[in-house]
């Protein structure tokens, strides 16, 4: 039997328009049930909060320093800006230093016309980058029998990491080391295809936003997402019912 | 003591390229050199890359015939796959070569080398180029633009986009062609077809005025080398590779492409980034020149015996009465070109009548069954060879890509220094000298990069030096 569920019980603005919350919930989900879209790369309806991208941040009055959307509780009488010019060219800095630190090559990506970096960076108008192309040596891991894992394309949002320990409860993936040097790693940095624990259920695949976990065999441009899938298992756990998703509003 | 004359760059190619002549204490030329300047490194860069995404990653090679390598780079995954692509699949990428012929074909001919051709290889030079010809033949200009349009339609068409579509892929295309496309392209085809017969009667009009060209433009003796259907038809995409001598004696025939390193080796060169490919059997220790072979649709030409379409196969038929049997001068690699406009427009016009192309089953799914493959297509400039290795995951681990203009480089050598033998005497060259020298390289239509402008006139500088680098005479063209 579905749980019921709380009313809101606060109230916030967000770009001059009022907004009921529920108690606890996050600027992020408050402003997606509003229908106000606020940009993130790590954030994904179903996991824990990350807060690691930094592409949601927005102003909140009265607080000259940035708030990720993702991991502000929203709070009675927040006044919130999401899409000033502030923000805007943070976003668009934090793209630009994603594409400058990876190998991001969208012509002969896998995910090309299906990738949310790509996407943010149509959406902010990004057209080059004034910060040093790393061209970091990073390999491609093609290990196991269904699916490939390509560094250069990977930008530590850790959406696999979570969808792995919190939807299907396996543990698989983690990230290693620091700074720059920070990767995905399987298990204890093995190779993926001998990773013991991985269920090869596709999770990870499905929920990551760029061309750094894809089906093996896929071609350039070929690879579609299937995003929506943690927030409909997470949700459906939580509500103890599972819908066609295709009949869903 | 020797002086030097530097072509540097060489218009009107793709890509980027220099010509060093080297004259004698007397003046004469005795030595020509075709540098390509230019460095691109796939080979490298390639490597450990899947091999799923090869096709699209070569296909960057080049933004003309990206199809190409599209084609050998998805054949060579089909070979690694182990996988016989669906007849609708072989069905699509013969179509996008087919298209892309046409265009490729079309770029050389109207943009490329009209100018020269149809304004005079003395002409001057500020109006011989693509914006000239369309101020003197506004007809042709406009006819060669529609032609390239149709070809790049018909790709674009198949693959869904004019330049690097990634629809060829391991196994075979991505996704069915949209049956709603090919009427599109069969109502253009009267139309193409009757400009494509238009232009090879005007260029055959204009052939007596060339006859010292026609002489000297890499005028000698070789192998030619092409794919070859099993009845001897002209084939672009499939079958084995036939070649014949200069009288048209067959010196190999259905050779497997995957063969190609038993009789093609390569030659490295110092002073320019362009592989020489040559015959093994000709060559001698040391010296690859004597090896020396054709590919391109002039080889494609004397490879063949019928294009088996009616229009084509009558110009084929007109066009050896000309040159007596097999064409031996590089300048009728023109003629050639335009033959093939004519039979890719018949043969697309066979292509979407077959209910073939309408089967959605057009790609056939496997893993990594071999650890090796290469794929071989017609490339518009002649043969083209992909060659990887992959380790047990299917991580590229070695590439080697055998370029069509690389096979034509010993040619290009042999045709710079005898166009350069006959126009260039001492150190004071004319322009319409240093054209033709130019010309030469523009008849075999390298393709040596991803560049894709077609402006006529680009600066030139060239130097006579004496053999420590002191500059003693130079002409510039700004």
């Amino acid at each position: 039997m579905a749980r019921p569920r709380a009313q809101p019980d606060a109230a916030v603005t967000i770009d001059g328009a009022p907004v009921r919350v529920f108690s606890g919930e996050s600027l992020l989900a408050a402003a997606n049930r509003a229908g106000i879209p606020i940009p993130t790369l790590c954030a994904v309806q179903g996991l824990s909060v990350w807060g690691g991208c930094r592409v949601c941040v927005v102003e909140v009055a009265g607080d000259h320093t940035l708030r990720p959307a993702c991991a502000t509780t929203a709070v009675d009488g927040m006044e919130v800006t999401t899409g000033s010019d502030r923000l805007v060219e943070h976003r668009r800095q934090i793209v630009e230093l994603l594409f400058a630190e990876g190998n991001h090559v969208c012509a002969v990506c896998v995910s090309n016309g299906a990738c949310e970096l790509q996407d943010l960076a149509v959406d902010l108008g990004v057209d080059h980058i004034r910060f040093a192309y790393q061209h970091p040596d990073r390999g491609v891991d093609l290990s196991h029998p269904r699916y490939g894992l390509d560094h250069n394309r990977c930008i530590l949002c850790s959406r696999c990491v979570r969808t792995c320990a919190e939807i299907e409860g396996a543990n698989v993936w983690a990230i290693a080391a620091r700074g720059a040097g920070s990767r995905l790693v399987a298990e204890l940095d093995e190779p993926w295809g001998e990773s013991t624990s991985c269920t090869s259920c596709g999770k990870c695949v499905a929920v990551c936003p760029t061309g750094a976990l894809f089906d093996k065999g896929t071609g350039v441009g070929e690879m579609r997402h299937d995003r929506d899938v943690i927030g409909f298992l997470a949700a459906a756990r939580e509500q103890g019912e599972w819908h066609d998703r295709e009949q869903q509003p | 003591m020797h002086d030097h004359i530097v072509i540097d760059p060489v218009t009107r190619i793709e890509g980027h390229a220099k010509i060093t002549l080297r004259l004698d204490a007397a003046g004469a030329v005795d030595d020509a050199r075709f540098h390509v300047t230019e460095f691109r490194g796939f080979e490298d860069f390639c490597r450990g890359r899947p091999v799923a995404e090869m096709p699209s990653l070569t296909a960057r090679t080049c933004g003309i015939c990206p199809v190409s390598h599209l084609l050998a780079s998805a054949k060579a995954g089909d070979a690694i796959l182990a996988v016989t692509p669906p007849p609708a699949a072989v069905a699509q990428r013969r179509l996008a070569n087919l298209g892309q012929i046409i265009q490729s074909h079309c770029l050389s001919y109207f943009h490329l080398s009209a100018p020269d051709l149809l304004l005079g290889m003395d002409a001057d030079p500020a109006q011989r180029n693509l914006f000239g010809l369309m101020a003197a033949e506004p007809e042709l200009a406009r006819r060669g633009i529609r032609l390239r349009q149709l070809g790049q339609e018909v790709v674009a068409a198949v693959t869904g986009e004019r330049i690097h579509g990634s629809w060829i892929v391991p196994g075979g295309v991505a996704h069915p062609l949209d049956p709603a496309t090919k009427e599109g392209i069969r109502e253009r085809l009267p139309e193409a077809k009757q400009a494509a017969a238009d232009t090879i009667t005007e260029f055959e009009g204009l052939l007596d005025r060339f006859t010292e060209e026609i002489a000297v433009f890499g005028t000698f003796d070789s192998l030619f080398l092409s794919h070859c259907g099993a009845d001897g038809s002209w084939e672009h995409y499939g079958g084995g590779l036939r070649v014949v001598d200069a009288s048209g004696a067959i010196v190999v025939d259905g050779l497997d492409p995957a063969r190609y390193r038993e009789v093609i080796g390569e030659w490295g060169n110092a002073d320019s980034y362009l592989k020489s490919p040559y015959w093994k059997a000709l060559a001698e220790p040391d010296d690859p020149r004597p090896g020396v072979y054709r590919v391109g649709p002039l080889a494609r030409l004397n490879v063949c015996e019928r294009f088996g379409v009616p229009l084509a196969d009558e110009a084929l038929a007109a066009f050896r009465e000309r040159v007596g049997g097999v064409a031996t001068s590089s300048f009728f690699f023109h003629s050639a070109r335009l033959i093939e406009v004519l039979a890719c427009v018949e043969l697309i016009e066979r292509a979407l009548a077959d209910p073939v192309l309408d089967d959605t089953r057009a790609r056939a799914t496997a893993g990594i069954n071999a650890r090796h493959g290469v794929g071989a297509s017609e490339a518009p400039r002649g043969t083209l060879f992909h060659d990887y290795t992959v380790d047990d995951d299917g991580l590229v681990t070695s590439v080697n890509m055998v370029i069509a203009t690389g096979q034509n480089n010993l040619a290009m050598n042999a045709a710079v220094l005898q166009i350069a033998q006959r126009f260039v005497h001492g150190a004071d060259v004319t322009e319409g000298a240093l054209n033709r020298v130019e010309a030469g390289i523009r008849a075999f239509d390298p393709c040596l990069s991803c560049s894709t402008h077609a402006l006529g006139q680009m600066p030139m500088l060239v130097q006579v030096t004496t053999a420590d680098g002191v500059v003693v005479a130079e002409a510039r063209r700004d």
